[in-house]
């Protein structure tokens, strides 16, 4: 294995970048650091900006407005890293499908710029903090 | 209005920055250490949604309004389908009306709770964050054994709820309020009386009783400053004349006081879902509504941030021709203006959160000159300017 991949899987650190979510699957997010979820005990970390991060936890359907900025934060995240798309807006927008402004989905621009990048989906409306905690779990034992 | 020099340092916060969880901008102009002036830029978030709105029928609007803002998802479909209702003239069962008025209470809870807990996030106190949403929890446990969702209830019908509260639940409900109150009041005495907070949020981010009329405030944001203005007592819906319960509003203005009025709230809604759970009618929780006739309506409902107002307008058909939402963060935001200047950048961050500003919901597009504070384009100069452009392409072509 990678030396570089061994190490992104024993603490990872994530930048949350919501990019035109409805704050639900923010709040679960930020649920998952509070005492009853406690990712913290898994090593994971919130972290203030992309460069300390090995994770981008994306949230939304990616608007107009939005989507050169997630570009502009995955380039700025050093590589390897893992984008967790959370929500069912940021799998495949959602309920805003339709909606004029949606450019999305997330996946969609990541491999605009990067092919390769490595993308885990968390489906749900918002997804439970139990559903992101296993997307997490699952995507770094995959890796 | 004032006019602010240019070669003024700026410190642009955002769009993307760990303050908050949306993306909005702030360009705060200062003075060694004092705000002298600021700019909000917002609609990063912007999702067309009155536009999707009409591409859907009626009865699916509710689902969709549902997600304009994850933390008030009860308000704005609440708002909606009374909107609806008046265009149908529909007579509500009992048992709805107060079904509804717990599911709001219960969403007050939550993000008022919340609220606390990012405000102590703010101010670098992140035990009151953990405690606060360590006690959210069973709130959220509860909307969930009601409604089948932790968030995004979507438990609202024209014409009644979705999911109604089964008698088996009941007795548990009430003992979970009961234990939910004695953690709020720890947790609100903790709070109240912590010197740390006392330092931190007494006299910053002051906006004062005219301002708020002003600037045309809702929610706890105006009764932080003593305007007594609740659409639950004012325009009463639901089930809310039918209980006892009572306005808090505070004169101060500070932060401090906005936080008061949001902790009292927590209690007062705790004392409204407990009423309402004991005198919860029997009978069935929705009507069926056949069609919706022409016509136009409004609904007002008492979001956690403020008042949310929805305009519908029906031509008979299956779907709304026109939808408008007004969130309360809408007329909340430019108070910054007021309550921000010739503040410490550091008070800055606490009193930017202290509205609990909701940049999903708010959404909208005017352009607006930094430095004298003229609006340069609204609609009607938007709509020239696109007329003009079209003839210019038609020359051409």
């Amino acid at each position: 294995m990678d030396w570089r991949i061994w190490s992104l899987k024993k603490s990872p650190w994530v930048f949350h970048v919501n990019t035109g979510a409805c704050n639900n699957c923010d709040i679960e997010v930020v649920d998952c650091l509070t005492p009853r979820f406690d990712i913290e005990r898994f090593g994971m970390k919130l972290v203030g900006s992309p460069r300390h991060a090995d994770a981008l936890l994306v949230t939304g359907g990616v608007t107009a407005q939005a989507a050169h900025r997630l570009r502009e934060v995955y380039r700025q995240t050093p590589k390897p890293c893992v984008v967790f798309a959370i929500g069912a807006c940021a799998c495949d927008k959602g309920i805003f499908t339709t909606g004029y402004h949606m450019v999305g989905p997330v996946d969609k621009i990541i491999r605009e710029i990067d092919p390769d990048a490595i993308i885990v989906y968390v489906p749900g409306c918002p997804p439970k903090p139990e559903a992101i905690i296993s997307g997490a779990i699952k995507a770094l034992s995959a890796l | 209005m004032k006019t602010v020099k240019i070669n003024q340092p700026v410190i642009p916060v955002g769009p993307l920055h760990p303050l908050q969880e949306e993306m909005e901008c702030f360009r705060l102009t200062v003075d060694g250490e004092t705000v002298t002036d600021i700019d909000m830029r917002i609609s990063y978030n912007h999702r067309g949604i009155e536009g999707i709105s009409q591409s859907l029928q009626f009865d699916q609007v509710p689902l969709l309004v549902s997600r304009i803002c994850g933390i008030c998802s009860a308000s704005h479909p609440l708002a909606y389908v009374q909107a609806v209702e008046e265009i149908a003239d529909v007579k509500l069962p009992d048992r709805a009306r107060y079904v509804r008025t717990i599911v709001a209470e219960l969403e007050r809870i939550h993000s008022h709770v919340l609220w606390l807990g990012l405000a102590g996030h703010f101010i670098g106190y992140d035990t009151v964050f953990m405690w606060a949403w360590k006690y959210r929890e069973p709130v959220l446990d509860m909307l969930e054994a009601i409604t089948g969702n932790r968030n995004n209830y979507g438990n609202l019908l024209i014409g009644g709820c979705r999911e109604d509260i089964s008698d088996d639940l009941i007795p548990k409900m009430l003992t979970d309020l009961d234990e939910i109150e004695k953690k709020m009041d720890m947790l609100i005495k903790a709070v109240t009386d912590d010197p740390v907070i006392h330092a931190r949020l007494k006299g910053v981010g002051v906006l004062t009783k005219e301002d708020a009329v002003r600037f045309a405030v809702t929610g706890p944001t105006a009764r932080g400053s003593g305007v007594d203005i609740d659409v639950r007592h004012d325009d009463a819906y639901a089930a809310y004349d039918e209980l006892d319960w009572s306005v808090c509003a505070v004169p101060e203005g500070d932060v401090f006081a906005k936080a008061v009025v949001r902790l009292l709230e927590v209690l007062e809604a705790i004392k409204i879902i407990r009423q309402a759970v004991k005198k919860l009618p029997k009978g069935p929780v929705k009507t069926n509504v056949k069609d919706i006739p022409p016509g136009e309506g409004t609904g007002r409902a008492e979001a956690p941030r403020g008042e949310t107002f929805h305009y519908v307008r029906s031509d008979g058909g299956n779907r709304p021709v026109r939808h408008k939402a007004r969130a309360p963060s809408y007329v909340n935001v430019p108070s910054f203006k007021a309550s921000c200047i010739g503040q410490k950048l550091a008070d800055v961050t606490i009193t930017l959160a202290a509205v609990d500003p909701c940049y999903s919901c708010t959404e909208r597009l005017a352009v607006v000159d930094k430095r004298t504070d003229e609006v340069l384009y609204d609609y009607n100069m938007l709509l020239k300017l696109s007329r003009e452009k079209t003839e210019e392409i038609r020359r051409h072509a």
